[in-house]
């Protein structure tokens, strides 16, 4: 987990990004520094409270003395070190790291950034082909490392697959998952210790997964939903999110956020209340919050139906 | 960590399988993991090192990983299930799903499709059905076995046992499914040049017994141990320097960099891997090394392990190389009853031990932070470098990890010297070289050659220049192709790179007019989108669009005609060569990119739909 460490004080090192010289702590990232320069540096699979995979590519940059490009999330600077984001190569890249994923995911609920950084890097993600037909349930999970049927390139494969909706309180939408490993560190060792999901199989047909891709109510899953906190794709929501986006009824503009501190227990984590409707639609806490880093449990994140006094949204 | 696990139990073959890997695992050997002297924190972990092990265990005895036998394995080696069961599905000898428990592994790689490879797939077919269909006995495609030099090659992997068919027919296949005793495929046969005075690496082959020590011993073996030990592990380090040896696996590293920065560490535990998953397609080198010579692999593991401070090697073996694990496993119990390994190493008070670890079908567990993450019981994936295995390896120790040759390269020089080495090859690209030839050549096989030998010399040796030689895939499937006119080209790492190609694994891998190109790259693709380990976005979802762009260049399918299809290869490639996090997703474009550069597909065959190329 990432912690902001006030306590010591850093040796400064210095940093040349397109020519501009940056003094910043040593340890920070490439990606603090182009942050705190004020460019905007897409990301997909980093977070400020987690651990860095660095597995989207999309943030990469230029590093003299690198043949590859390197990932500025996960790269921390050194002294002398010349960085360049301006050139055809970074830019081609990041694109095409946009372009790829939206040829095979659906990509619609990734945010405003992600639809913003598509269109500035220039992605096509049509240019693949037709999209081919999706999986059946379970199918994707299935397929054996090392064995696929050989394409005809009539269409481009995707990773279009059904909804699993498993249980009372969050669905996965995997159809939208971009394999960012995100959910599988909150659920592991950066939050929840629990590691109810893994990445299984390989390659393109590589999954989140339970152990036999048994539903959620028969893993390890506590329901404290911080792997849905995390999700940058929309793949993990919350069943009320679901239910109003299916319905045609999901009012992000509408969307009004109250602050308040969970009643459960004495740790006493922030809680924010995303209300649409006079409803509570979601539950979070701020990622830079120093009691939660953003993680919460059942409690906190699903707890609220006592508040607004209705029926659970699914009825089993 | 508290485990919930399914309720499913274990039967008792599945139950019996684990307990004796668990049972028999060196948990307390010297430097293991788990010695709590050694303070690696991998006890924390129960013994996740030993999940492959494990799985291997489930599958030798009954076919296929059942959940109940995930789940025995989970509380034995205290492993939560859903990351066990990321584990099983990663590899390609492992199976979650009931299959038949006797397996044909028939490779149709580049190396043998179109030397019987195909034609064992058709033939496989019609007598046992469609691949992976059948309760008892089933065939699957595979990639390259490492066989290639008697193409075409099938892998057993039965509950009776595993072993190798090369070259082979529907007939010998279907007997040894059933039961019947097959003989290996012979190393000596595939090294044409045995028993030539000319030879430093493979001067035993064909010489000894690689299943006696005596015999070893009566050629030289343990010649250049017991000179390590009298020197002192520094000047070991300094004559590997000076021996300018760069490593064999395919990076050209310098040896001498990598020993001498873990020799120097401060860290009282490190270690020693081999890396021998050798399964670049087209390369078969450490196989003859290990299955023919195993006891100098055993001896040079050791030199290196003293030299660098480790106490304990692993040798990671490819799954699909039956042989050479039980070689190297008897090389190893003989060295250590003879006090060759173990605590007093030749009576010299040092401490080193080995541990053989069969991989389990995945070409990314060459690559060498995969591979270190596959011997501590995780997914084969690369691991983000810096930092490198030299500062935080195996169990995030410094580690030095080497190729098979290279290390057998350690025993010469250390008897020679390091200049000795250094005097033969030049520039960066010193000592000898084996180089795997198949395909359109007359004596196929393993060569050894000094470093600057041409490719029109070693093409000599092997029978000649193949009438009608249309390329050479240089290098294997990360490497690229290149023409007849290009035979003049020094085999060093200098010289392939002033024509833009590489040495490689050392692949030398011919085809003549006849051959398909277009079937030839779209295998190679096919071969990266499968071994991809999915972990970045370039590799995963780029090696798949670059097989879909090729399969409709191929039927002359293109979108936008064929101007737009190159194009979009093009930025592919570009994307995967620059922003991919490993060398497999770096490499994934290299083969293609140079067949289309000089126009092995594309320039005749294949309608065209959209004209818009000129
Ligand atoms: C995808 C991939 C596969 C590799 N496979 C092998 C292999 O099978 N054997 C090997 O020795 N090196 C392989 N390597 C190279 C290793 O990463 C590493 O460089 C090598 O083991 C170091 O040993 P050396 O310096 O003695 O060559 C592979 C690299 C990549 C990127
Ligand atoms: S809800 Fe919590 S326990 Fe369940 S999968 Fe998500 S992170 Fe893991
Ligand atoms: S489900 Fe979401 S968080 Fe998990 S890997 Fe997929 S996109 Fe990332
Ligand atoms: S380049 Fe390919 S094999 Fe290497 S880490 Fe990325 S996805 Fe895995
Ligand atoms: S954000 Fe840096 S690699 Fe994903
Ligand atoms: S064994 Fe078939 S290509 Fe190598």
């Amino acid at each position: 987990m990432t912690t902001v460490d006030l306590g010591t004080i850093r040796r400064l090192v210095s940093v040349t990004v397109d020519d501009v010289e940056h003094r910043v702590p040593e340890g920070a990232t490439i990606m603090d520094v182009l942050d705190s320069a004020g460019a905007d540096t897409p990301r997909l699979c980093q977070a400020p409270n987690l651990t860095p995979v660095n597995a989207c590519r999309v943030c990469v940059v230029e590093v003299e003395g690198s043949r590859p490009l390197v990932p500025s999330c996960a790269r921390r600077v050194e002294d002398g070190m010349v960085v360049r984001t301006d050139t055809d190569r970074v830019a081609h890249s990041r694109r095409m790291v946009l372009e790829l994923l939206g040829s095979a995911n659906d990509m619609s609920q990734a945010g405003d950034d992600v639809a913003r950084w598509s269109i500035e890097y220039g992605a096509d993600p049509e240019r693949y082909g037709p999209v081919g037909p999706p999986a059946a349930a379970g199918e994707r999970g299935n397929r054996h490392a090392g064995h696929h049927s050989a394409p005809d390139g009539e269409t481009r494969a995707t990773v279009a697959q059904p909804v699993t909706v498993d249980n009372d309180l969050y669905v996965r939408d995997y159809a939208r998952c971009i394999l960012c490993y995100k959910c599988v560190e909150a659920c592991g060792t950066d939050a929840q210790n629990t590691f109810a999901i893994a990445v299984a199989g390989r390659g393109f047909d590589a999954t989140i997964s339970t152990e036999f891709a048994v539903p959620l109510p028969d893993s390890a899953c506590v329901y404290c939903g911080n792997c849905i906190g995390v999700c940058p794709t929309g793949a993990l929501k919350s069943v009320a999110e679901h239910e109003r986006r299916e319905a045609g009824v999901w009012d992000p503009e509408g969307e009004t956020v109250t602050s308040t501190i969970c009643s459960f227990c004495g740790v006493g984590c922030t809680l924010e209340l995303h209300v649409q409707d006079n409803t509570i639609v979601n539950v979070t806490s701020p990622h830079d919050h120093s009691v939660t880093h953003g993680h919460l449990c059942i409690k906190g994140r699903f707890g609220f139906q006592h508040v607004q006094n209705v029926a659970p949204p699914r009825d089993r | 960590m508290d485990l919930t696990l399914l309720a499913d139990a274990p039967t008792t073959a599945e139950r019996a399988a684990v307990d004796a890997v668990v049972g028999s695992a060196p948990g307390t050997g010297p430097g293991s993991p788990t010695d709590p002297a050694d303070g690696t924190g991998a006890a924390d972990e129960g013994r996740r090192d030993l999940l492959l092990p494990a799985f291997h265990a489930v599958m030798d005895a009954v076919g296929w990983i059942s959940r109940g036998a995930l789940s025995y394995v989970c509380e034995t080696l205290h492993v939560p299930p859903a990351e066990a069961y990321g584990v099983a599905t990663f590899y390609a000898l492992f199976s979650v799903t009931p299959r038949a428990p006797r397996i044909a592994h028939v490779c149709d790689d580049v190396g043998c499709a179109a030397f019987g490879g195909e034609d064992l797939c058709a033939a496989m077919e019609e007598r046992l059905g469609p691949e992976g269909s059948g309760e008892e006995v089933t065939w699957t495609r595979s990639p390259c076995l490492g066989l290639c030099e008697r193409a075409p090659a099938v892998f057993l992997q039965t509950t009776h046992g595993h072993g190798q068919i090369a070259p082979a027919d529907a007939d010998a296949v279907t007997h040894a499914l059933d039961g019947e005793d097959v003989a290996g495929p012979d190393p000596v046969v595939s090294t044409p040049q045995a028993g030539s005075p000319d030879l430093e690496l493979l001067s035993r082959v064909g010489v000894v017994d690689p299943g006696d020590l005596d015999s070893y011993r009566a050629a030289g073996g343990y010649a250049g141990l017991r000179r390590a030990l009298a020197v002192g592990p520094a000047r070991v380090v300094d004559e590997i320097t000076v021996a300018s040896l760069t490593g064999r696996g395919g990076a050209a590293f310098p040896t001498g960099t990598k020993w001498s920065a873990v020799a120097g560490s401060p860290d009282p535990v490190k270690y020693l891997v081999c890396n021998a998953d050798e399964s670049e397609p087209g390369t078969f080198k450490d196989r003859v090394l290990m299955e023919a010579d195993p006891f100098a692999l055993v001896e040079a593991m050791t030199v290196a392990g003293i030299a660098v401070g480790a106490r304990l090697g692993y040798l990671y073996v490819r799954g699909e190389y039956p042989a050479a694990e039980a070689a190297l496993l008897r090389a190893i119990s003989e060295a250590r009853r003879h006090g060759y390994l173990g605590d007093d190493v030749m009576g010299s008070g040092r401490v080193f031990d080995l541990e053989v670890r069969r991989g389990a079908g995945a070409y990314i567990c060459g690559e060498e932070t995969a591979l270190m993450n596959s011997l501590e019981g995780r997914r084969g994936e690369p691991r983000a470098k810096p930092p490198f295995p030299t500062v935080s390896g195996l169990f995030g120790k410094p580690t030095v990890i080497n190729n098979v040759e290279t290390l057998v390269n350690v025993l010469r020089i250390v008897e020679q010297g390091g200049p000795a080495f250094a005097s033969v090859g030049s520039g960066r690209s010193t000592g000898t070289k084996l180089f795997c030839l198949s395909g359109v050549v007359a004596r196929p096989g393993v060569y050894e050659v000094p470093m600057g030998t041409t490719l029109r010399e070693l093409l000599e040796l092997a029978g000649g220049v193949p009438v009608g030689l249309k390329a050479i895939l240089l290098g294997g499937a990360a490497g690229s192709f290149v023409t007849p006119d290009q035979l003049d080209v020094p085999l060093t790492l200098e010289g392939t790179r002033e024509i833009g190609a590489t040495l490689g694994s050392g692949v030398v891998l011919c085809f003549d007019e006849s051959t398909d190109f277009a079937a030839v790259l779209r295998r190679i693709a096919g071969f990266f989108r499968d071994e991809s380990c999915g972990q970045c976005v370039p590799c995963r979802v780029g090696t798949v669009r670059q097989e879909e762009a090729l399969a409709r260049i191929e039927r002359g399918r293109e979108i936008g005609g064929r101007t737009v299809e190159l194009q979009l290869l093009d930025d592919v490639d570009r994307v995967m060569t620059d922003a991919s996090i490993c060398g497999l997703g770096q490499t994934a474009a290299s083969a293609v990119r140079s067949a289309l550069s000089l126009g092995l597909i594309g320039s005749g065959g294949g309608a065209r739909r959209n004209g818009d190329h000129p």
